[in-house]
């Protein structure tokens, strides 16, 4: 009984402190590149498969065979999403992370293990996953070669081209668009190319999907990757296209869900919510391309305004969410951290802040001046960011740098 | 590895409330133009330490007096992140009041004990240590250009590992005394190589002159010449069974034998294993020493702590 009332009273205080955050501030999300908010929606969607309609689908009972329409559901609405065709295979995955190692590692079971196939090309810019699992592959044996950026910051097929080697390439991978600058890469000419010289084509499309259109009917990708907590889905959930016909010595062995390639019981609830925020996602396409955009501009203008502030990226060739901010003389980290006293949560790439204090590899990649690369700022919009929350954000960001540069060496 | 290890957490829940309202409010923040320093009567010295391009750089003003030599005013310029911000802070405030050759004595462990909330709460996580000896460090720089000579000349013999100011011959001490044989055994034992990590190899955060992972193999590899030039017998656990044999004879022979000869008795190795590097030695008797009431207590004590001393710590007697 004691236990009880001490638990409760706690229970009591974190709702009030809780509350008071609230109504004392309202906070502002700017870090969608990071994670974001699932939509409520999607949460509703999501209720029934936990206490209701619970079944494990590959049971052959009612518990089981009552989960399969909303699967259909969902599924139809992921295959929708990104333009593939009922031919093509959508296997589930735990996450992005998950579904770049099936692809890497897969590619390296298959191909290249035991030749003839040596040699896979991506970039220096890839997310730590594709990366790591690239490096993992080279230390077993395989030429791999890591593409710098050109002057603009991407990749094109004609940086990509004189590095194919006819024979030995197996795989090219390059993300749809990038974490931290948000730069789109060109998807049409680099799949072209892989077509052209029969070498297989994966892009990670984490940061592309709910932002701008990814259509696989469109352009000849052969695996697409993607997390439906970037686009206002659960963590815990990705998905992973391969083309029609193209298979892959899975990752996990186990069941037979997922056709042998990816075993696991499968996860209901959190496939419906992914299904729902993808549909939702495509739908909200004009409004991120329109309202989203419009305000992404009217932060980037501001923050342009001030002296010495740099925005990395031509806007032109950019998601319309993101904004990469080199304030001159501030460091990343003292900048957030103001910026998160006035509730207002955004991220930096400034070495200071990782774990490992480790230059970031993307400003390195991209031979952004060093005496910049500490002070880059990252602030990713959403669908559901308001005008009034980038009007709050203009007013902090003003205050932030004039505090910061009062005390910095050379202002 | 474990729980905690597993669930991270972040940079800012591992600072100190100090730090925190430093970062916030960093009272020592501006500069002394040349006639404020006039005007206490006082020498403005300025120094610079640091870049941008690596994240951290801080100007340090001092108003020294011109009669006492003592630090009457210290303010600093900071391009860094809020604990380098802080650090700097803390490190013009512990200026203050001091001759310039006192405040060089204040290190970077100076800086962070006295940002701690509780003396025994680290103020910052490691890795953020290397923020507070760039406070430091510029005050070397300060003192340099006060006294008008080069910064080498006032720097202590070759420090390894900054952020926690161990000197390249301490470690070298350290491994060869305590038989030291990988870094995390080094980092153990001198914290050197615990917080921001770029002492330990090439490639890290910053380019040092000493590496751990250069400094082990050379020590090592210098003991190990000397031990072959002093013609010093192998350690025992990397004797061969055949070696650690006669090396058990040659004390058996030289310690115990001849005691046991006296009373009738002798003592042969029957056999010699070695399980997790514990070394047990299996004898018989022979002579008089076999129906001895002593044999299973204090004779085979008396030779089991011989063995021990003379030999090697790890060994265990039975009798067979």
């Amino acid at each position: 009984m004691k236990g009880d009332i001490f638990d409760y009273i706690s229970f009591l205080l974190s709702v009030v402190k809780g509350y008071s955050w609230k109504v004392h501030m309202e906070r502002i999300y700017l870090d969608n590149n990071a994670t974001t908010i699932v939509d409520p929606k999607v949460k509703s969607a999501m209720d029934p498969f936990f206490c209701d309609m619970y079944g494990n689908p590959n049971s052959l009972h009612i518990f089981g065979t009552e989960t399969h329409q909303p699967m259909k559901i969902a599924y139809d609405r992921i295959y929708a999403g990104i333009g593939a065709h009922d031919e093509d295979d959508v296997i589930i995955t735990g996450c992005a992370t998950e579904s770049n190692n099936t692809v890497i590692k897969g590619v390296y079971f298959d191909l290249l293990r035991n030749g003839p196939k040596n040699h896979v090309i991506t970039t220096q810019v890839e997310h730590p996953c594709v990366m790591n699992a690239f490096r993992f592959i080279e230390s077993l044996g395989v030429d791999v070669t890591f593409l710098p950026m050109n002057k603009n910051g991407i990749v094109t097929a004609e940086d990509i081209r004189p590095h194919i080697r006819p024979g030995k390439t197996a795989l090219v991978s390059v993300m749809w668009a990038n974490n931290e600058t948000g730069l789109i890469f060109p998807m049409k000419e680099i799949a072209d190319l892989c077509r052209e010289h029969d070498v297989l084509f994966h892009t990670d499309a984490t940061q592309a999907i709910g932002k701008i259109p990814v259509d696989v009917s469109k352009i000849p990708v052969d695996f697409l990757t993607f997390s439906a907590h970037k686009f206002h889905g659960p963590k815990g959930i990705g998905g992973l296209y391969m083309r029609k016909g193209l298979k892959l010595t899975p990752l996990l062995h186990g069941g037979e869900q997922m056709g042998g390639i990816r075993a696991g019981t499968v996860n209901v609830p959190f496939i419906v919510g992914m299904g729902l925020a993808m549909e939702l996602a495509t739908n909200a396409l004009p409004y991120e391309e329109t309202t989203v955009r419009r305000l992404r501009d009217k932060l980037e203008d501001a923050l342009i305004a001030i002296p010495d502030v740099d925005v990395i990226g031509d806007r032109a060739i950019r998601v319309p969410n993101t904004i990469l901010a080199s304030f001159s003389g501030v460091e990343g980290e003292s900048f957030i951290w103001d910026l998160n006293k006035d509730g207002i949560a955004a991220s930096t790439g400034s070495a200071c802040a990782s774990e490992s204090l480790e230059a970031n590899p993307t400003f390195t990649a991209m031979n952004i001046d060093k005496e910049l690369a500490h002070t880059g700022v990252r602030f990713s919009l959403s669908r559901f960011t308001t005008e009034e929350e980038i009007d709050r954000t203009i007013a902090v960001v003003n205050k932030t740098v004039a505090r910061l540069r009062e005390i910095s060496i050379r202002y | 590895m474990s729980k905690k290890d597993l669930l991270g957490g972040s940079l800012w829940e591992n600072y100190s409330h100090k730090v925190s309202s430093r970062m916030d409010n960093p009272v020592n923040r501006g500069e002394i133009t040349e006639d404020e320093a006039k005007a206490l009567g006082a020498k403005l010295v300025v120094a610079d330490w640091g870049a941008e391009s690596c994240g951290d750089a801080v100007r340090l003003f001092w108003a020294i007096d011109e009669k006492s030599g003592q630090i009457l005013r210290a303010k600093f310029k900071s391009f860094g992140c809020g604990t380098a911000i802080a650090s700097s802070d803390m490190m013009a405030e512990l200026c203050i009041g001091k001759t310039v050759d006192e405040a060089v004595k204040i290190t970077n462990i100076d800086v962070e004990a006295a940002l701690r909330d509780q003396p025994d709460i680290p103020a910052i996580p490691p890795q953020k240590m290397h923020c507070s000896v760039m406070a430091y460090d510029v005050i070397k720089q300060a003192a340099a250009v006060y006294k008008g000579v080069d910064r080498s000349t006032l720097d202590e013999d070759d420090i390894v590992c900054e952020c926690a100011r161990v000197r390249l011959s301490t470690i070298q001490d350290v491994i060869r005394i305590n038989n030291l044989t990988t870094v995390e055994e080094i980092t153990q034992y001198t914290k050197a190589g615990a917080f921001c990590k770029s002492c330990v190899r090439p490639g890290g955060h910053e380019k040092k002159k000493y590496y751990l992972v250069d400094i082990l193999r050379d020590t090592r590899a210098n003991m190990d010449r000397e031990k072959r030039e002093s013609g010093a017998p192998l350690p025992f656990a990397d004797m061969t069974v055949i070696q650690k044999h006669k090396r058990i004879e040659d004390v058996l022979d030289g310690k115990i034998r001849a005691a046991l000869s006296r009373d009738g008795g002798s003592v042969e190795v029957i056999d010699i294993s070695v399980e997790d590097g514990a070394v047990t030695v299996k004898i018989r008797y022979g002579g008089a020493c076999s129906g001895c009431a002593s044999a299973d207590t204090g004779t085979l004590q008396f030779i089991g702590e011989i063995l021990r001393t003379e030999v090697d710590p790890s060994i265990r007697l039975e009798r067979g």
